[in-house]
């Protein structure tokens, strides 16, 4: 090759990168805008307001400490949803041993169970992300008594709760059942705040 | 039982669809009149005058590599630049600062490769512009280059005494603009509407339930996860890939996406046998796939069912492995997800690979050291599959006494120096590269994991790297010097050992005549054959890697059942 012909070359090189650049910037910005304006919900993140205020996503699960709220799975991020991760810990990692042992203890304690009694893995594995926003039926039910109390609520009324809460699965066929702890929530913070009325 | 048949059906009709597609291809390719060349050709045109670009002037292998080499050294330079900058640049909401050097030059290589070893956690460390500038760009760039590659190769068994391959401007352009944007633009949407965010908001802050604040992420997501499943490359715009709920919303998404992800490769084995105007050619290339992907399948499915005997002593309930997996998804359908995420290389995953169970990640690793044959990498895996094909060629030659040859076309020395040293280089670059940084104590000080798992951590990282798939397990602290640095070599060194040497060969094919077929032809689409590349895939690549597989997943697998931790 000559030395104009790689300077040909060059510059088709440069032209046609600075192409697929500006297609870069157009692409994302063109789809926003029709994503926008025929799915703005799920555009901007599935949003959840209460009153007006902005309580979080659908989508991103919460950090629940109290006796008072349904808790959701352990997360290896502290549910910080601009840093999600999971624990990253192997099957025969002894840290994950540890924390698991200290996880069945507590949930053992909080709820009144027998000292014996099996856990749902859900509830004491982190997940993946770190923001799992759901827990598994089996989860949500054996928190109710603690709940109840918490709340001054009938065990019935908030079980009655918890069930009408379980998502089935998408379509019949995909995924799993499954209760979304932060709607679950919000949910028995108005189950809670008409009885005080 | 309705799940696993949904699944079933998506894969075999996503392969079904494959064929009309990949006939598409093909005509794209071949500059034949095709459904969209009314809309796009006066694009392409243009894109040519204003560009520079003679389409009917063809290149020489040399000059192809050259100036795919050329426009991939840009590339890596500019996302450099961009990352080095991200922080004084615009569209940056949440105030990241630019990259340390390395971390940027590991991120640029691995963008340029289709590796996409995210070193980064996207929603924390990147702005949105990066995420255009940077990984959308190569989003686009390094697949098309991957496929023009492919695309070269199969072309030269159809020609004869041709000096030439094509051009690679052409086969560029006409790749991001008759498949790559058509695509992006019709598949995007069915993601958003699940729930995958599309916006340029800043991050929203959220008032949580217990009077706690939350910053809800946004961005561009939709846009970059669209093209990280379609393009192979699993670019994931948030940290952990298809876990987050912003990625992988609903089980539909779950379900849907791995049509995304099987359909583009699956085309590329049906344009290849039209290129190559070879049907057997697809028939055993989809054969091989088709075999591989059936023997991968139980390991999974029996070690991810199997639980952990450790856990389930402690009173977890049937010691279900639910660490780093999602509620709502079923552990069919993470098993799903391993096995077509990462057979192809796209390295999409739901569940978080450092805590998969040993025979889960074994599986995972011989997927990648066998070059991700099974649909494969956009242009590297079905390459690396018909390198396979030459070595079986080469192998059955000696056996039976006879010239081998593919397709019409004589293998001789050349090519089978080239199709084997295409393995040795990406072997070797993962084996050594393991081997070295293990026994350094900085290597040592980066493991998130003890034991022979930690071992395994490595090893996926650099086979990873070498196969450009680029996950890794998460435990790894990817962001510190020596991984930075000690990783770009491998993706660089696998990349273009695999492409480059496809396109030598191309080179040498075009220019060879045909020989008709005879009846000492051994014709690839016979079961023998088929059997025979399965086997030298396992004796080749496979066999290298089981020394440290032993010590790595397979004691760690022995181990846990025995009750040990580390």
């Amino acid at each position: 090759m000559d030395k104009n012909e790689i300077l040909r070359e060059a510059k088709t090189c440069v032209l046609l990168f600075g192409l697929v650049c500006l297609l870069s910037l157009a692409y994302p910005f063109f789809v926003t805008f029709v994503a926008e304006t025929t799915m703005p919900n799920q555009a901007h993140g599935s949003l959840l307001y209460v009153n007006g205020t902005l309580v979080g996503s659908e989508l991103i699960g919460q950090k629940f400490t109290s006796p008072a709220y349904f808790h959701g799975r352990p997360s290896a991020v502290d549910y910080n949803a601009s840093n999600s991760g999971g624990s990253n810990l192997g099957p025969t990692s002894a840290k994950l041993m540890d924390q698991v042992r200290e996880r069945v203890k507590q949930v053992r304690s909080e709820n009144g169970l027998p000292a014996n009694a099996t856990v749902p893995a859900d509830l004491v594995l982190a997940s993946g992300s770190g923001l799992d926003p759901h827990i598994s039926a089996a989860s949500a039910f054996l928190q109710v008594p603690r709940v109840a109390k918490a709340r001054g609520l009938p065990e019935f009324d908030v079980r009655v709760l918890v069930d009408r809460h379980i998502e089935p699965l998408q379509f019949g066929i995909f995924g799993q059942e499954r209760v979304n702890v932060l709607k679950l929530n919000i949910a028995l913070d108005e189950l809670a705040g008409s009885r005080m009325r | 039982m309705l799940q696993e048949l949904a699944y079933f059906a998506v894969i075999v009709v996503t392969l079904i669809l494959a064929f009309p597609y990949g006939w598409h291809l093909a005509k794209v390719f071949k500059g034949e009149p095709n459904l969209l060349t009314p809309l796009l050709r006066p694009i392409e045109r243009g894109i040519y005058r204003v560009c520079g670009i003679n389409e009917f002037s063809e290149m020489t292998w040399k000059k192809y590599v050259a100036t795919l080499v050329g426009f991939e050294t840009l590339g890596v330079v500019f996302a450099f630049m961009i990352l080095s900058l991200q922080g004084v640049l615009p569209l940056n909401p949440h105030g990241v600062s630019s990259f340390r050097w390395d971390w940027a030059v590991n991120s640029a290589i691995s963008w340029v490769t289709n590796t996409n070893w995210i070193a980064y956690s996207g929603e924390r460390d990147l702005s949105y512009m990066s995420q255009m500038l940077g990984v959308l760009v190569e989003d686009y760039i390094s697949p098309s280059v991957g496929f023009v590659a492919i695309v070269v190769l199969a072309r030269s068994f159809s020609r004869k005494h041709c000096p030439t391959v094509g051009n690679f401007w052409v086969d560029f352009t006409r790749a991001i603009l008759y498949v790559w944007i058509p695509l992006g633009l019709i598949l995007v949407f069915p993601l958003i509407s699940q729930g995958v965010v599309q916006n340029f908001d800043p991050y929203a802050v959220a008032h949580t339930l217990e009077g706690g604040v939350q910053l809800i992420p946004g961005g561009p997501a939709a846009t970059i996860i669209i093209y990280q499943l379609i393009c192979e490359d699993g670019a994931n715009y948030f940290a952990n890939s298809m876990a987050h709920p912003f990625e992988n919303p609903t089980p539909f998404t779950n379900w849907f996406t791995m049509a995304y992800i099987l359909f583009v490769p699956a085309s590329i084995v049906v344009m290849i046998g039209k290129l190559a105007i070879s049907r057997d050619t697809t028939k055993a290339l989809f054969s091989v796939m088709l075999v591989l992907f059936i023997l991968v399948m139980p390991l999974p499915f029996y070690a991810e069912n199997q639980g952990n005997p450790l856990l389930e002593k402690l009173g977890v309930q049937g010691g279900v492995n639910m660490e780093g997996k999602e509620m709502r998804f079923s552990m069919f359908e993470h098993i799903m997800y391993i096995i077509v995420g990462m057979a192809p290389a796209n390295g999409s995953t739901v569940s978080q690979h450092d805590s998969v169970m040993p025979l889960t990640i074994l599986t995972i690793i011989f997927m990648v050291v066998i070059g991700a044959p099974i649909f494969g990498c956009i242009g590297e895996g079905p390459m690396a599959l018909i390198h396979y094909f030459i070595v079986t060629m080469f192998i059955a030659g000696l056996m039976t006494g006879r010239t081998p040859e593919l397709i019409g076309k004589k293998v001789e020395l050349r090519e089978i120096i080239l199709a084997g040293a295409s393995f040795l280089f990406s072997s070797f670059s993962s084996l050594m590269t393991t081997a070295i940084v293990i026994v350094s104590a900085a290597g040592m000080a980066v493991l998130g994991n003890a034991g022979p798992h930690g071992l395994t951590e490595m090893l996926f990282a650099f086979t990873s790297a070498s196969i450009n798939n680029g996950s890794f397990m998460g435990g790894l602290n990817v962001n510190s010097y020596i991984i930075n640095l000690m990783t770009p070599p491998c993706m660089i060194l696998g990349r273009y050992s695999t492409l480059l040497v496809g396109i030598a060969i191309a080179g040498s094919m075009a220019r060879k005549g045909q020989i008709p077929i005879s009846a000492a032809t051994l014709p690839v689409a016979s079961p023998l054959f088929i059997i025979a590349v399965v086997f030298v895939v396992f004796v080749i690549s496979a066999l290298c890697f089981f020394p440290v597989a032993t010590i790595g997943p397979i004691l760690e697998h022995l181990l846990m059942t025995s009750g040990r931790t580390f």
